[in-house]
Order: C-alpha cells, then sequence, then structure tokens
C-alpha cells in the first residue's frame, strides 16, 4: 500500500454508561502534546454529560456492590489485560503527553497496569484489612464491615495522565464504588484509551464513567450535585478545592483532598468506604 | 371533514353516515408528523419559563397506580401525594387526578375528600376491553356510582382492526350514556392502532361519539405515547374543535418518565392546538414515576444543584 493515503483520524469520545457519545454540548477541544504540536480534538463535556454519568454511575452502584468481592477483582484484573495488549499505544500517548523519553512512558504505562492489578486483588481483601470483629460485654457477635460510600466523583491529576488516574479511579471502583471521572484537561487521552478498554473487560455500563473536558467548568457540578457521595480533588489546585469541598458540603460528601505520593497506599482505598456494625446475638 | 366552521357535531345515526364522515378526513403524511415532532422536541425552555412549564406539568399529572398488587394502603400513600407532590414546598400544585382500577375508586374517594383532585377510574374491563358490552358498562356504573369522577375507557381494537367502526362508535356513546356527567377519556390504544391514519380515524370515531378526552394507550402494551402519537390526536382535536366547535382534551399516558419528555409534549401542543389548551382541564398526563422527575427538575431549578432521585417518595 501506498504511504500517501489519508489518515483515519480517530474521535476522542466521552465514556458514559457503557456508551461512548460526543459531548451533549456537541463541543470538542483541541489537545496538545508536551511540546505544542496537535495531538487530537477531544470532547469538551458540559454540566449535562456530568448529570448523565452520575445518573449511570448511581444505576450501576448497586448491581456492582451485588457482585462477588472474587468476581469484581477478576473485572479489574481483565482490564489489566486489555492495557497490557494496547501498552505501545498508551505509552505512546504517555510520552507524548507528558514529554517523557519513550522508556520512561513505558515504563510509566508498565507500572499503571501493575497498579491496575494491584487493585484487583484487592477487592476480596480489603473487608479483612478495614473490617473488624470487636469485643463486646454481652452474648453478642459484633462486625464492623466497610461498605462503598456509592456514587465518587473523580477530579483527576493533571499531570501524570495514566499512572495517577489509574489509581483514583481504580481505588473507589475496588470497594464498590460507581466512578464518574473527569480526566486531565491538558492530557486526557490515555484515560480515554483505558476508558475504550474497560468496554472489553466485563466493566458493567455506568461503573466508570469518564469525561474529558475544562476541569474548572464541570467539576462545580460534580461536587455539588447531591447525589454523588464522595468526591476525589486531586486535580484542582488548593484555592479551588477549598471551594469544591464547600459545595460538596451541601450534600456532606466524603471529600479526598490532594495528598502524598500514593505508592501501595491504602489512603484512596479507605478514602470512599463507610464502615457499618452490626450485632448479632451468639448462638440464634 | 367537510362541515362548515362552527356547526355542532353531526348526528351519526348509522356505519355508512360514519364511514362517510371518516371518509373526508385526509391521510396522515407519517414523515412529515415524524419530523414535525422531532424538530419540536429540540426545542428547549429555559428559567422562568421551564419552571412554569414544570409546575403546569405537574398540575396536569393523573397520577396512576395500575397493577395487580394494588392495595387500599398503596392507593392512600398516591392520594396523599396527589393532593401533596412535594410536602416540603406547599407552591407545588396537586395533580389533576389520582387514576385507579374501579373496585379502589371507593377508597381513592373517601382519602382524597373535598380535595380539588380527581378519581379517575380505567373501567370497560381495561386494558384489553374483552368483555361484553353489558359487563363494561356494568364496570363504569359501578366505578361511577363509588365515586369517580373521570372514567377512562378502552375502545376494541379488535372491532375496530377488523373494520367494525360502527360496533366502536356505538360502544363509546352507550359508555357515555352510562357515565352521565361523569368525564370520559377513550383510550385508542395508539400502539394496537398501527397506522397514524389509524389514528386520526379512531380520534374521530371518539369525538364524534361524545368523548370528553381522548387517550394514546393503557400503558400496558409494548408501544405506548410516542410524541408524533400525540401530534396526530392533537391535529385531530383541533380540527374537530374548528368544524364543530365543541373541545375535547387529551390524555398522553404510558412510558413518560422524564420532565423533559413532558416538556415537549407542552411544546407540541402550544404548537398544534395552542396555548388554550395547556391547562390540565384539556391535557393529561398518565404516570407514576413522571411525577418524581418533575419535583426533581423543579428543585433543581430551585436549589441550583442536582438532587437526589431519593429525596422523593417512591411508590
Amino acid at each position: 500500500m501506498s504511504e500517501d493515503r489519508l489518515d483515519v483520524r480517530k474521535t476522542y469520545k466521552l465514556l458514559i454508561n457503557g456508551a461512548f457519545p460526543r459531548s451533549e454540548s456537541g463541543r470538542s477541544y483541541e489537545v496538545t502534546s508536551a511540546k505544542g504540536e496537535f495531538l487530537a480534538n477531544v470532547a469538551q463535556g458540559s454540566r449535562k454529560d456530568v448529570r448523565d454519568a452520575v445518573v449511570a454511575a448511581r444505576a450501576a452502584q448497586s448491581k456492582w456492590w451485588a457482585q462477588s468481592a472474587y468476581n469484581r477483582g477478576q473485572v479489574i484484573y481483565r482490564l489489566a489485560e486489555m492495557a497490557e495488549s494496547r501498552r505501545d499505544e498508551l505509552a505512546e500517548h504517555v510520552r507524548l503527553g507528558e514529554g517523557l523519553a519513550s522508556k520512561k512512558a513505558k515504563v510509566s504505562v508498565s507500572r499503571a497496569i501493575d497498579r491496575i492489578v494491584w487493585y484487583a486483588g484487592w477487592t476480596d481483601k480489603i473487608a479483612q484489612i478495614l473490617g473488624s470483629s470487636n469485643p463486646v460485654a454481652g452474648p453478642f457477635f459484633n462486625f464492623s464491615v466497610p461498605a462503598p460510600s456509592g456514587v465518587v466523583g473523580v477530579l483527576a491529576e493533571q499531570d501524570s495522565s495514566l499512572e495517577a488516574f489509574v489509581n483514583a479511579v481504580l481505588a473507589p471502583i475496588a470497594v464498590g464504588n460507581t466512578v464518574v471521572a473527569v480526566a486531565s484537561e491538558k492530557r486526557p487521552t490515555p484515560a480515554v484509551l483505558l476508558g475504550e478498554m474497560t468496554a472489553t473487560a466485563d466493566f458493567p455500563a455506568g461503573l466508570l464513567n469518564i469525561v474529558t473536558g475544562f476541569t474548572g467548568e464541570v467539576a462545580p457540578t460534580l461536587a455539588s450535585h447531591e447525589d454523588v457521595d464522595g468526591i476525589d480533588l486531586t486535580g484542582v489546585d488548593e484555592a479551588f478545592a477549598d471551594e469544591l469541598a464547600q459545595l460538596a458540603a451541601g450534600s456532606i460528601k466524603r471529600v479526598l483532598r490532594p495528598g502524598p505520593s500514593e505508592d501501595a497506599s491504602l489512603r484512596r482505598l479507605r478514602a470512599f468506604v463507610e464502615i457499618s456494625t452490626v450485632w448479632h446475638t451468639i448462638g440464634q | 371533514m367537510q362541515l362548515p366552521s362552527g356547526s355542532t357535531v353531526p348526528a351519526v345515526e348509522n356505519e355508512t353516515q360514519l364511514r362517510a364522515l371518516l371518509g373526508g378526513l385526509s391521510g396522515v403524511d407519517a414523515v412529515g408528523a415524524e419530523a414535525r415532532a422531532a424538530k419540536l422536541a429540540t426545542r428547549s425552555l429555559k428559567k422562568s419559563t421551564k419552571l412554569a412549564a414544570l409546575d403546569l406539568a405537574i398540575s396536569m399529572v393523573d397520577l396512576t397506580t395500575l397493577e395487580g398488587a394494588d392495595t387500599p394502603g398503596r392507593v392512600t400513600s398516591l392520594c396523599t401525594k396527589a393532593m401533596h407532590p412535594d410536602p416540603s414546598d406547599s407552591g407545588v400544585p396537586h395533580v389533576a387526578a389520582a387514576c385507579v382500577y374501579p373496585d379502589l375508586v371507593a377508597h381513592a374517594r373517601h382519602v382524597l375528600g373535598a380535595s380539588p383532585v380527581k378519581v379517575a377510574a380505567v373501567a370497560t374491563s381495561f386494558p384489553s376491553g374483552r368483555a361484553s358490552l353489558n359487563v363494561k358498562l356494568l364496570d363504569v356504573r359501578e366505578a361511577v356510582s363509588a365515586g369517580a369522577d373521570e372514567i377512562d375507557m378502552v375502545i376494541d381494537r379488535g372491532a375496530f382492526l377488523s373494520g367494525r367502526l360502527g360496533q366502536v362508535f356505538d360502544e363509546v356513546v352507550a359508555v357515555k350514556e352510562a357515565c352521565g356527567s361523569t368525564h370520559l377519556k377513550v383510550i385508542l390504544e395508539t400502539g394496537e392502532l398501527v397506522t397514524y391514519d389509524n389514528v386520526r380515524r379512531a380520534s374521530w370515531i371518539a369525538m364524534l361519539a361524545g368523548a370528553d378526552f381522548i387517550k394514546t394507550s393503557t400503558g400496558k402494551v409494548g408501544v405506548n405515547a410516542t410524541l408524533p402519537t400525540a401530534l396526530v390526536m392533537l391535529e385531530a382535536v383541533r380540527d374537530f374543535a374548528e368544524t364543530t366547535g365543541v373541545v375535547v382534551g387529551v390524555k398522553v399516558a404510558g412510558g413518560i418518565r422524564s420532565a423533559k419528555d413532558a416538556l415537549r409534549y407542552l411544546v407540541v401542543i402550544n404548537e398544534t392546538v395552542g396555548s388554550a389548551w395547556l391547562s390540565p382541564d384539556r391535557f393529561r398526563f398518565g404516570a407514576s414515576s413522571l411525577l418524581n422527575d418533575l419535583l426533581m427538575q423543579r428543585l433543581k431549578q430551585r436549589r441550583g444543584v442536582y438532587v437526589r432521585p431519593d429525596e422523593f417518595s417512591g411508590d
């Protein structure tokens, strides 16, 4: 085949309820590489896309949590399988977006994929770590068990386009939440690729929803939405995070503020979990 | 229909006469009707207009429970919700009616008491309509004597589809007579009528026979109310009013769950028959879950943030 064929350009779209729509607003914006060269036209999500994503995430949450912890781990592991077979593509996007050397980009992707496997392993182990059997002065068993907060909004980190994104969305998913994530504004394409992989990874529709666009525009909608139970503010600066935390307070959401490095930390796994304590009579 | 403007409803004495009248109806341009409905559906209502439209839509709801599992307790909560859709906000209008099966009419009447919310009963062997005329009329009379303000009857689709139009007409006339002064809504079950031409013809038969309202669907079959069907029925109502001077209302039912859908119907009404039909006296939504979405959007407009669906009571 001759080399002068026309490129088939890709449309980078949102992920809402298992489908890949363009933004409801019809807008898109230009994403450039770290060197300033054109990379892609990406859908610019609006508040209505966030609204639709929250509806999808809410509908998916009870079913996701009803699956066995073992099964949830398998679904997440399947995502690692999908990412593994497309790691060169991911690495290319990470390299261009973050301006890394080719080798460093590949290492970053490998770490991201390994982290997916790590979270897959946590699904049926987190209860042992966060839960407890409590001594009480009476003929009762007393257990504290972790349960998901529900629907979690994630404002993904702006610089690390894949590794941080994986951490931010898979931690709440692993413990039984569903997620509406706003990808890095300047480097959204690795997150979009990961979203495409969920479609072949047995992720139920609505489990992970990804909105690309301007974080500053959609974040207030997500933070103030009363049907969102928690929000991760990692991707915004401190002043804006204060503002969003106030909006989130209107519906008493759990709020995760930017924190230290995530390496092998349980911080995110703990962030969107509710501990419920049950009493049960002994011998009944 | 070749009738001078402002004349009264023509008397129909036999099927031949009815066929002659219906023969004067032009066919429906199906592609045109669907395109027009789709075009109107893109219209967007904003801010104060949207708020007013949401309140109007709430006041047009026939809050419905038509399940085999209905109990007096369920009807009590339905009626309470009909009177006070959002107990935390007295500014929310009450809905138009509570719609129940005939055996629960007396209970609904008791709960609603002197409230302006009407009691609507589905009768005539709803939803299939497969019973003898005597059984259907008894069904209607019992509902009326139990205190129903409005009767939702179904037409005999089998008779209509096999061409026995006179039988369909006579049944509506008989039910109207059994209703007396009680308001009569005639369900065409448009999902079973197949074509828009049939919808137009059935609309005219019902109106000629004395229907106060024509209604799209029972909500019990695969295809329920659609925007183009409502458009065709509204056009029939408009033409009927122009030729006979008699005003008939329209009720859409089945499958309307979101406020967005409801507002689309309001736009179609306004653009087809005019703002005179933007009133619960002339237009109704038969629905159950729609009310919560209307309340949710209303609260969203006022509060400025998206609200939780479980802020409102379920069924």
